[in-house]
């Protein structure tokens, strides 16, 4: 039976993975090796800012081992998502890594860069055309959502991987990309069915997540005509029911996974132990959409954030916490009118650990419940850094010293742990679009650049 | 009557993307798995009414390979934006540890 290897080094590059691991798939044989560079989930401001959310010294040390396996190997090797967010800093960080590794280790190679970031004129565009969707709550995109966007982009498909590789580039790194696609990309071009290289995709993005015990580890997949068969390097195994419930990770249903192009119908799938570390899936479907949709992500700048943070141990103060919160946020306002600085120019948050400090409006649990003391962070956001510490230090004060009814401690409500109390925490974005775009092909949004390293 | 948090072996949240939420209890075995299903406890009306969110909002669906249920509904407020408690989602959970499950 036709069969093609893949290995995934790693969930995100620069998380980490025993190069033990990866030796072992070089010694199984591998037709490619991939890695998912990237994600959405540690928020808004690395898209935003440019930057990576893992260090350089250990995105380099994943991607010197994975550089020198696919080299030796003789295999392509794809990195989705390069550098955290793919947006166009992250990818030239990468690539500029990539050239260092090579020149360090005499690696010579032909690379593909792949672009995600989208040009704003092109999407405000599209959006005069009506090609564009809204997801899920979001309202229809407006083009003044384009302009405030700091970075847009777009989350590419196989198609532009596997037209890099057909050109004869043995390592691409692409832009920001659907998690699977880099991998699903190398199946299809095998002439192995979509479904299955999907469903690869699906595993391999999250590197040994789908065998148990989880850990940082390399996933080896073999892909068959009839199904995928998942099994992680190190010690551990994919069982029937880690491999199923990977399918929970990270997603809106186990059974409908959207994807550019189509759907990945897992709803049929059966799971079956093969080896003592191996499971063969089969039944998965790939239902082609009648329309070809890309996913846009966006953040956009909303400003600047200082933070304190403190804690109370007085049962007075514990016991009116609303009131005295009130007391400090009044404080705060009149104070900051003194400045010249208005309500609207900054956003005093306080979360309170010990009470909802972790699930806010969504506490179910009533009040402080007994606490015999409490935990403040105290986050002003604001448009430039000098607003945000100039409120932060107000914010600060009007905790330690707010009078309230009763109050015994009357030289300080609040215990702060550090000098200075007052930190800054840089600059603040937030996600600004969950919208599709109807592009006229798989391509347009994501120009291919070759270099021979 | 046991409640989830005796009888699951997992239980957890995950941003499902920057704007939504996901939830998964998973049970041990098939048997546990269906016992759960039967009783109808796990549904939309319960989730909507454990996060505050419309019924319609919550797309519901068990997973009997998986011996799972997932349940994926909007974020209180998107990831990482101005206040936000959990960026990563990973910490909203708990209400469904106390849901009582007639046995």
């Amino acid at each position: 039976m036709r069969e093609f290897r893949m290995v995934s080094v790693a969930g995100i590059l620069g998380y980490g993975y025993p190069e033990a691991s990866l030796n072992a798939a070089l010694e199984r044989g591998i037709d490619m090796i991939g890695c998912d560079g990237g994600s959405s989930d540690p928020g808004p401001y690395y898209l935003g800012a440019g930057k990576p959310f893992v260090s350089l010294r250990a995105l380099k040390r994943d991607l010197r081992l994975m550089l020198r396996a696919a080299i030796q190997a003789k295999v392509p090797m794809v990195l989705g998502t390069a550098g955290g967010a793919g947006g166009e800093p992250h990818l030239q960080l990468v690539a500029g890594m990539v050239r260092d590794i090579a020149r360090e280790e005499g690696l010579h190679f032909t690379m593909a860069l792949i672009h995600s970031e989208q040009d704003k004129a092109t999407i405000r565009t599209r959006v005069r055309e009506g090609r564009t969707r809204p997801l899920g709550r979001a309202p229809t995109l407006d083009e003044a959502t384009v302009d405030r966007a700091e970075r847009i982009v777009g989350l590419c498909g196989p198609e532009p991987y596997m037209r890099a590789l057909d050109a004869g580039a043995q390592i691409v790194l692409g832009g920001r990309s659907s998690d699977p696609a880099p991998f699903a990309a190398t199946v299809m071009r095998a002439q192995l069915p979509p479904a299955q290289g999907w469903y690869a995709g699906k595993m391999l993005e999250c590197g040994a997540a789908p065998a148990a015990p989880k850990g940082p580890d390399c996933l080896y997949v073999t892909v068959r005509e009839d199904g995928v068969i998942c099994e992680p390097m190190g010690d551990r195994a994919c069982t029937p029911l880690s491999v199923a419930n990977h399918s929970l990770h990270e997603n809106s249903s186990p059974i409908r996974h959207v994807e550019p192009g189509g759907v990945l119908d897992t709803s049929d799938c059966r799971f079956e132990q093969v080896s003592p570390k191996a499971t063969l899936v089969t039944g998965m479907r790939w239902e082609p959409a009648g329309t070809y949709t890309v996913k846009l992500e966006a953040a956009e700048r909303v400003g600047h954030r200082a933070i304190t943070i403190c804690g109370t141990r007085d049962p007075l103060l514990i016991r009116q916490l609303d009131e005295v919160l009130g007391i400090v946020r009044a404080l705060v306002r009149s104070k900051a009118a003194d400045l010249g600085i208005g309500a609207e120019e900054y956003r005093l948050t306080i979360h309170t650990y010990g009470r909802d400090g972790v699930m806010g409006a969504r506490e179910p649990v009533q009040g402080t419940n007994g606490a015999h003391e409490l935990g403040f962070l105290v986050d002003v956001v604001a448009k430039d850094p000098d607003t945000a510490a100039a409120v932060i230090a107000l914010a600060r004060t009007s905790m330690l010293h707010a009078d309230f009814p009763g109050r015994l401690c009357r030289e300080g409500n609040m215990a702060f742990p550090f000098s200075p109390s007052d930190l800054t925490a840089g600059e603040v974005f937030r996600f600004s679009m969950n919208h599709v775009v109807v592009p006229d092909d798989p391509y347009e949004m994501f120009p291919i650049e070759y270099e021979r390293v | 009557m046991a409640r989830i948090r005796d009888i699951a072996k997992v239980c957890k949240s995950k941003n499902a993307g920057p704007f939504d939420l996901t939830i998964d209890v998973v049970f041990e075995d098939d048997a546990t798995f269906e016992r759960v299903a039967a009783t109808g406890v796990l549904s939309p009306a319960l989730f909507a009414r454990l996060y505050g969110v419309a019924e319609q909002d919550v797309l519901f669906t068990p997973y009997p390979a998986g011996r799972a249920f997932k349940a994926t509904l909007p974020r209180l407020i998107p990831a990482g934006d101005i206040g936000d408690t959990d960026v990563y989602g990973a910490q909203q959970h708990a209400p469904l540890l106390e849901v009582d499950v007639p046995t």
